[in-house]
C-alpha cells in the first residue's frame, strides 16, 4: 500500500529525515515510535502533503501512485488520513458544513453523488456514538474550544466517517486520559479492516496496548535505527530512549 | 501652483458654488434647513477640503475625489424611468418598507407606503420639514453642528432633501424600512444627501440603506445621516454599500443614544470606489448599548476607510465594535477607532477590534485605535490584526479533501461571519451571506435586479 525509498526531508534548510525506508502492507498496523524531535511527525505531514517541507530525495508509493506528485487534497480523497497531533481550531467554520463538504468531496472524487440531508445526519450520529463525541460538539466551529481530548476524539471521528485505506495517527494518544484513550483506541480498532492500514505514531507504548502493531519502528534523528515486532515497544518502554542511543552507536 | 495654493483653491471652488447658488439651495428646500447655511459654509472655509494632514483624514485623500468635474445636483431632476419598476428588491422573505432616493433626493414617485404603525412618518426629509417642522426642528442638525469635520459643515450647506422617519414613543415597528440610495446620470455628478431618523421612547425600528449606482460615471455623494434614538427604545441600522468603483462618497453618521437604548449598525462595503464612513455615537444616556460592525471586501484599486467615534458621556454603558477587512489587488483599506470616556462615565465598557487579512502584497492596510480614557473604573479593550490566511487551518481542511480554493473560500466566509451572523434581520442576514461568498469568489456581487444596471 505505501512505499518509502530513502526519503529525505528538510524544513528551513535543516535535514529532518535523513533516508527513511518503510514498507506497509493492507491490513498492517505500523507503530513509529520515538524520542521528541526525531522527525514522526514530520513524517506523518509530510506523508499528508504539507507544503512548507523541502523533498531532498527519495520517493513515496502510494496504492501504485507517485504520492509527491498529488495534492494534499488529493491525498486525501484516495484514502489517505491524518489525524492530526495539534488539531487546529478553525472559528466560523460550522463543524457540520466542514464534515458534510469533507465527505462529499470524497464522494465526488469516486463519482457518487452527494448524501442527501437525512443519510448525512445518520451516518454522522452512527459515528459520533463510535467515539462518544458529545452531540453538542458538532453544532461548534471545528475544534473551537473543544477540549484536549475532544479535539483528538473529533479527529477519530473524522477518521470514521470518511473510511481511509491509510490512516497516519500523529501523537493521538498525548493528552488523552485512559478513558479517553480507551474510546480513542476502540474507535480505531472498530475501524480495522484488511484492506485498510494504520500508521500509529506515538512517542509512549502505552496507546500499543489497545492497538496492536504489527511491527514497531524507531525514529531517531531522522531515521529508523530499528524494526521489529509488538514486543519492541515493551523493550523501548522499559530501556527508555537512551538505550537506543548507545544500542544505535 | 504648489499643494497649499491648490487645496486652497479647491475649497474655494466649493464656497463659490454655494453663494453663488444660494437661492437655489433656498428655493428647492425648506427654511429649518435653509436656516443652517451660512455658519456652515463658514465653517467648511475654515478648514476646506481635508488634506493629508488633517489627522482625520490622515489615510484618505479627499482632494483627489473633490478636486473632479462634476455637475452639482442642486435641484430635483425628474427620472426618465419608473424607478418602482426598475428597482424592486429581489431579496427573499425580504419584507421591508421600499423608499427611493436618486442622487439625494427623494423619488418624486415613490409609492405611498401601506399599514405605517399610528403616527409613524417616513418620507422626504425636505417635504417634512416644510408641512410637520415639529417633528424635524428639535433634531435636524443638533448632532452634525457638533462635528468639525469640514465634509459634515459642507453637507450642511448644501443639503436640501433627504430620508427622513419618525417613530413616536411605544411603537414597535416591525417591518424593515429599506432606503434604496441609488446614483444615475450620464454625466459625472456631486450630489448631497441628508437623513434625519428619530426614534422615540421604548419604540424599535429598522432602517436599511442600501447604496447603488445606475451608470458607470464618477460619482461624489456627501451623505449625513443623524439618529435619534430615544430612552429605552431599540434600532438596527444595516447599509451595503453596492456601488460601481467609480461611485466615491463620504458617509458621516450621528447616533445619540438616550438611557436604556440599544444600538446596532452594520456597514457592508462590497463595491465602491473610495468610500470613507464617518461614524459617530453619542451615549447620553445610562445603561446604552452600541453594537457597531463593519465588513469590507476591496480588490482593484479601492480605498475604504472606516473612522468611529464612540463617545462615553453617561456610566454604566457599552459598545462593542468589530471591523473587518479583506483587502485583494491593490486596495487600500483603513479603521480608526476612537473611544472617548468622559470623567464621570464610571463603569463603561468599550471594546473595539479590527481584523484584516491582506490577499496580496500590493493590499494596504492601516488601522489606528485611538483610546482616550478620563474615568478609573471602565473596562475598555482594543485589538488590531494584519494577516493572511491561516496556513494551518488551510492545510486541515485540504487534508480533509476539501480542494485548496474551496477551502480559502470557507475560511474567509468564517472570517467574515462573525460580522455577518450579527445581521438581526435573517433575510437579509442570507443575502449578505451570499452577496459575501460571491464576492470572495470574485464575481460582482450585486443582487440580481440591482445587477440588471
Amino acid at each position: 500500500m505505501l512505499t518509502i525509498k530513502n526519503l529525505r526531508v528538510a524544513i528551513e534548510g535543516k535535514e529532518i529525515l535523513k533516508g527513511i525506508n518503510l514498507e506497509i502492507k493492507a491490513g498492517e498496523v505500523h507503530a513509529i515510535m520515538g524520542p521528541n524531535g526525531s522527525g514522526k511527525s514530520t513524517l506523518g505531514n509530510v506523508l499528508a502533503g504539507k507544503e512548507e517541507y523541502e523533498i531532498l530525495d527519495g520517493e513515496i508509493w502510494y496504492e501504485g501512485e507517485d504520492l509527491l506528485e498529488l495534492s494534499a487534497e488529493d491525498r486525501a480523497r484516495k484514502g489517505l488520513f491524518l489525524g492530526f497531533q495539534y488539531p487546529v481550531e478553525i472559528p466560523g467554520v460550522p463543524m457540520v458544513n466542514f464534515i458534510k463538504t469533507s465527505v462529499n468531496e470524497h464522494r465526488k472524487f469516486k463519482g457518487l453523488e452527494p448524501l442527501t440531508a437525512g443519510e448525512f445526519l445518520k451516518l454522522m450520529r452512527e459515528k459520533k456514538e463510535l467515539v462518544h463525541l458529545d452531540s453538542q460538539l458538532t453544532n461548534r466551529s471545528v475544534n473551537e474550544g473543544f477540549s484536549g481530548g475532544e479535539k483528538k476524539k473529533n479527529e477519530i471521528f473524522q477518521m470514521a466517517m470518511l473510511e481511509p485505506k491509510l490512516a497516519i495517527l500523529d501523537e493521538t494518544d498525548s493528552g488523552l486520559d485512559i478513558d479517553a484513550l480507551r474510546i480513542v483506541s476502540d474507535g480505531v480498532n472498530a475501524l480495522k479492516h484488511p484492506e485498510r492500514s494504520t500508521i500509529v505514531i506515538t512517542h509512549y507504548q502505552r496507546l500499543l496496548e489497545y492497538i496492536v502493531p504489527d511491527c514497531v519502528h524507531v525514529l531517531y534523528q531522522g531515521k529508523i535505527v530499528k524494526s521489529a515486532g509488538k514486543e519492541l515497544a515493551l523493550e523501548l518502554e522499559e530501556k527508555g530512549y537512551d538505550w537506543l542511543k548507545t544500542h544505535s552507536l | 501652483m504648489t499643494l497649499t495654493a491648490n487645496k486652497i483653491a479647491l475649497s474655494e471652488k466649493y464656497t463659490e458654488l454655494f453663494h453663488a447658488h444660494r437661492s437655489m439651495l433656498d428655493a428647492g428646500s425648506s427654511s429649518l434647513l435653509n436656516r443652517m447655511r451660512d455658519i456652515a459654509i463658514k465653517r467648511f472655509e475654515k478648514t476646506g477640503i481635508p488634506g493629508f494632514k488633517n489627522e482625520n483624514y490622515k489615510y484618505t485623500n479627499l482632494e483627489r475625489v473633490f478636486d473632479k468635474d462634476y455637475r452639482h445636483i442642486l435641484e430635483y431632476e425628474q427620472v426618465d424611468v419608473d424607478l418602482n419598476e426598475a428597482f424592486r428588491c429581489d431579496v427573499p422573505q425580504l419584507d421591508t418598507h421600499v423608499v427611493l432616493l436618486v442622487n439625494g433626493w427623494y423619488y418624486a414617485k415613490n409609492q405611498p407606503l401601506q399599514n405605517l404603525p399610528k403616527g409613524v412618518v417616513v418620507g422626504s426629509l425636505k417635504q417634512v420639514a416644510n408641512e410637520q417642522p415639529e417633528l424635524v426642528q428639535e433634531y435636524l442638525n443638533r448632532q452634525a453642528a457638533l462635528s468639525d469635520d469640514p465634509i459634515v459643515a459642507l453637507n450642511t450647506a448644501f443639503a436640501q432633501d433627504g430620508f427622513f422617519m419618525h417613530v413616536p414613543d411605544h411603537v414597535v415597528f416591525e417591518k424593515p424600512v429599506q432606503v434604496i440610495n441609488i446614483m444615475r446620470s450620464q454625466d459625472a455628478i456631486f450630489a448631497t444627501q441628508r437623513n434625519l431618523i428619530v426614534v422615540g421612547k421604548n419604540s424599535q425600528a429598522k432602517v436599511i440603506f442600501c447604496d447603488h449606482t445606475m451608470s458607470s460615471r464618477d460619482f461624489l455623494t456627501n451623505n449625513v445621516t443623524e439618529v435619534f434614538v430615544g430612552q429605552d427604545a431599540v434600532v438596527d441600522i444595516y447599509t451595503v454599500q453596492n456601488q460601481n468603483n467609480q461611485a466615491n462618497s463620504v458617509n458621516s453618521s450621528f447616533f445619540k443614544q438616550e438611557a436604556n437604548s440599544n444600538l446596532l449598525s452594520s456597514v457592508a462595503t462590497l463595491h465602491g470606489g473610495l468610500i470613507r464612513n464617518n461614524l459617530k455615537v453619542e451615549m447620553a444616556g445610562e445603561h446604552a448599548e452600541a453594537n457597531l460592525y463593519g465588513m469590507s471586501f476591496t480588490d482593484k484599486k479601492q480605498h475604504v476607510d472606516n473612522f468611529t467615534n464612540i463617545e462615553h458621556a453617561q456610566p454604566n454603558c457599552l459598545s462593542n465594535q468589530v471591523y473587518k477587512y479583506v483587502l485583494d489587488e491593490d486596495s487600500v483599506g483603513a479603521f480608526a477607532g476612537r473611544i472617548h470616556v468622559v470623567r464621570d462615565a464610571q463603569k463603561t465598557n468599550a471594546f473595539q477590534r479590527n481584523n484584516n487579512v491582506l490577499l496580496t502584497d500590493s493590499a494596504k492596510m492601516n488601522t489606528k485605535p485611538q483610546l482616550i480614557i478620563d474615568a478609573d473604573d471602565v473596562k475598555c479593550s482594543h485589538g488590531a490584526t494584519i494577516g493572511q490566511i491561516d496556513e494551518e487551518a488551510l492545510f486541515y481542511l485540504r487534508a480533509r479533501g476539501i480542494g485548496e480554493a474551496d477551502a480559502r473560500m470557507m475560511l474567509m466566509n468564517a472570517f467574515a461571519h462573525e460580522v455577518v451572523q450579527n445581521i438581526r434581520v435573517e433575510p437579509l442576514r442570507d443575502r449578505i451571506d451570499e452577496l459575501v461568498e460571491k464576492r470572495l469568489r470574485g464575481e460582482l456581487a450585486y443582487c440580481h435586479s440591482c445587477d440588471r444596471h
